[in-house]
């Protein structure tokens, strides 16, 4: 599962993510992170099966959490050329067999870089 | 040996056989180049990639009292006024005045849409025209012609881009990610309509041709035409095309531009039309140019054919690299189809050429004033090495008289930079090896640079002296503050 971490100036100074993984024992990624003086925001993955126990020890310590379901879509202005493909850290976008563009989206670390690269702007994060 | 009239014949009697250039290069292997003009009349070939030079001339008829334009926006996008009173020539990649992310193209794309857009127009005020101004809005059943007509459109191949510096650049090639992160080309290979026709045979000036959904014409060369890198400039009436094969886009840091979709039928009238035709992707070569290097002349990073760069990665320095085409190749293979189909249908008869285009390469730089390269006033850098000592950099400023000494490795390779004030600091901090005191992140310039692209780096890093390196990093010199300014008198 992904979460979107937001972390106030008390919270920010905080080694919260390793007393998570150390307390719950689970992996967890860090996919994105923007980290100030007085605050910051993370993306992380946590394995499904431990989220719940990492959740708890995210909101006990104060941190604003927020489940990221939703990832990069496409609209009608997509022409399939596949400006998209190179750009994505993940490779969420490939060819089908009908030379059209697919989206796996679950690979999505929202990262953003693809929405500003499609020359027809066809991608957006959904809100 | 067919003639094209024969061919129109059937057409015209439903008995017609067409191929997609896809389908056609199978053929050709089963039944060889002879077979084929049995069997095939017509070849369809298609494109669609953004296409800067495109645009539409409009004539928007007389107001009353009549005006004549001294600026128009259409959009707020403007067009160009110049000709005769109310007719203008709008550009793809004219940026709007008031809308970002919005351009001629936009514009174009919306007409054919079926939607209207705001026109406004100053006048000049003259005795046959005394309007001044004008607001109103048209949709294109409003005015009496808008004709695409494209400078340069179809191009045969293109370079594919990459991108060797440390900085993301947003170009009309795309994104192209820092340190050779991504490469992206354009065009579509061996469907593309030139490269099935290179020595330009039945694609001529009068070629009758899909454009965009309508029937177009090749009205001659494209601008920048030089074989094997062929263009086409081309003409077709935008009330008659379909949004479906023309999409307005844009590039962040460019400007906007626009998806054309170009279909056009090759006769198959010999065997050495049907050999072109057997053209394959791995036959099609290109180079990988460097954005990095802000010049004309970009350098060369590798030869390469479309059937690798169409694989989704090529090798660049023992790397592979993921590639983006910019090119729709389901939009292309839709518009052969939709082309095969007007033709079968008797709805798209073909043309002979009235006349064929250049086949020698020609292409001229822009005539310029001489502009001075780093080349040339750079000096040969004194260096040292990252395990000498902070005495022995010391000692070599002061024996030979500089501010910077690049650190080089055992191969010449940029590792660092020290200067005076880093020795200052190896004082007070007792540090005792170069490697120790050195700053590792060097601000550098290539010698073919601009001395322009050399000042702006020194002004923005606010530094006085840049090495000069290669491609692989090796120092070649250095230019220092001083010696720009006694060159530019400042």
């Amino acid at each position: 599962m992904l979460f979107l971490l937001r972390f106030d100036s008390k919270t920010v100074r905080e080694p919260i993510i390793s007393r998570a993984a150390i307390e719950t024992g689970a992996l967890i990624n860090i996919l994105r992170a923007d980290v100030g003086a007085r605050k910051g925001e993370l993306i992380v993955e946590v394995p499904d099966e431990r989220a719940e126990g990492v959740l708890e020890v995210f909101r006990r310590m104060g941190v604003e959490v927020q489940e990221i379901t939703k990832s990069i879509a496409r609209n009608e202005n997509c022409v399939h050329c596949g400006a998209c493909i190179s750009i994505c850290p993940t490779e969420v976008f490939h060819f089908n067999g009908e030379k059209r563009i697919e989206l796996r989206a679950e690979r999505c670390i929202h990262c953003g870089a693809c929405i500003k690269a499609c020359p027809t702007m066809a991608l957006y994060f959904p809100l | 040996m067919k003639t094209i009239e024969e061919i129109n014949e059937k057409i015209r009697r439903g008995d017609v056989c067409v191929v997609t250039a896809e389908e056609v290069k199978e053929m050709i292997s089963e039944l060889g180049p002879e077979g084929v003009v049995k069997e095939v009349d017509v070849v369809t070939t298609g494109t669609f990639g953004a296409m800067c030079s495109t645009g539409a001339v409009f004539n928007f008829g007389h107001a009353d009292p009549p005006i004549k334009f001294k600026k128009v926006w259409l959009n707020g996008v403007e067009a160009y006024a110049g000709l005769a009173a109310v007719d203008a020539f709008l550009g793809a990649t004219k940026p709007s005045e008031t809308r970002e992310f919005y351009g001629g193209s936009h514009v174009i794309e919306e007409l054919v849409s079926g939607k209207e857009v705001e026109l406004k127009a100053l006048g000049y005020g003259t005795d046959c025209y005394p309007r001044k101004e004008i607001e109103t809005s048209v949709s294109l059943e409003d005015i009496n012609q808008a004709e695409m007509i494209n400078p340069r459109n179809a191009y045969q191949r293109y370079r594919a881009a990459t991108n060797s510096s440390d900085r993301l650049l947003r170009t009309y090639m795309g994104t192209l990610l820092p340190n050779y992160g991504n490469v992206t080309f354009a065009g579509t290979g061996e469907i593309s309509p030139l490269n099935n026709d290179p020595e330009y045979r039945t694609i001529g000036i009068g070629t009758r041709i899909f454009l965009c959904g309508a029937k177009g014409y090749v009205i001659g060369e494209g601008t920048q035409h030089s074989p094997p890198f062929g263009t086409l400039m081309v003409k077709g009436n935008l009330k008659e095309m379909k949004p479906e094969f023309l999409k307005a886009c844009y590039f962040p840091g460019y400007a906007p531009s626009i998806y054309v979709g170009i279909g056009i039928p090759i006769p198959v009238l010999d065997g050495e039309i049907a050999k072109a035709l057997a053209v394959r992707d791995s036959e099609i070569k290109t180079t990988i140019i460097d954005f990095g290097v802000a010049r004309r002349v970009r350098p060369v990073v590798r030869e390469v054919s479309y059937a690798e760069l169409k694989s989704g990665k090529v090798e660049i320095n023992g790397e592979d690299v993921r590639v983006s085409p910019l090119s729709s190749f389901y939009v292309a293979e839709k518009i052969m189809r939709e082309l095969k189909r007007m033709i079968e249908r008797g709805e798209f008869l073909l043309t002979a050429p009235v006349e064929r285009l250049k086949r020698e390469e020609v292409f001229r730089p822009m005539k310029q004033k001489e502009i001075k390269v780093v080349k040339d006033v750079m000096v040969k850098a004194v260096t040292i090495g990252e395990d000498a000592s902070v005495e022995d950099a010391a000692r070599l400023l002061i024996e030979k008289n500089v501010n910077h000494l690049p650190v080089v490795d055992g191969e010449g390779v940029l590792r660092g930079i020290v200067t005076s004030w880093d020795i200052a600091k190896a004082v007070f901090r007792k540090s005792n090896r170069v490697r120790d005191i050195m700053t590792r992140e060097v601000v550098t310039v290539y010698p073919e640079d601009p001395i322009a692209i050399a000042v702006s780096k020194l002004e923005k890093h606010d530094i006085s002296a840049l090495p000069v390196i290669d491609g692989k990093r090796k120092v070649l010199g250095i230019v220092t503050s001083e010696a720009l300014s006694k060159l530019l008198g400042r």
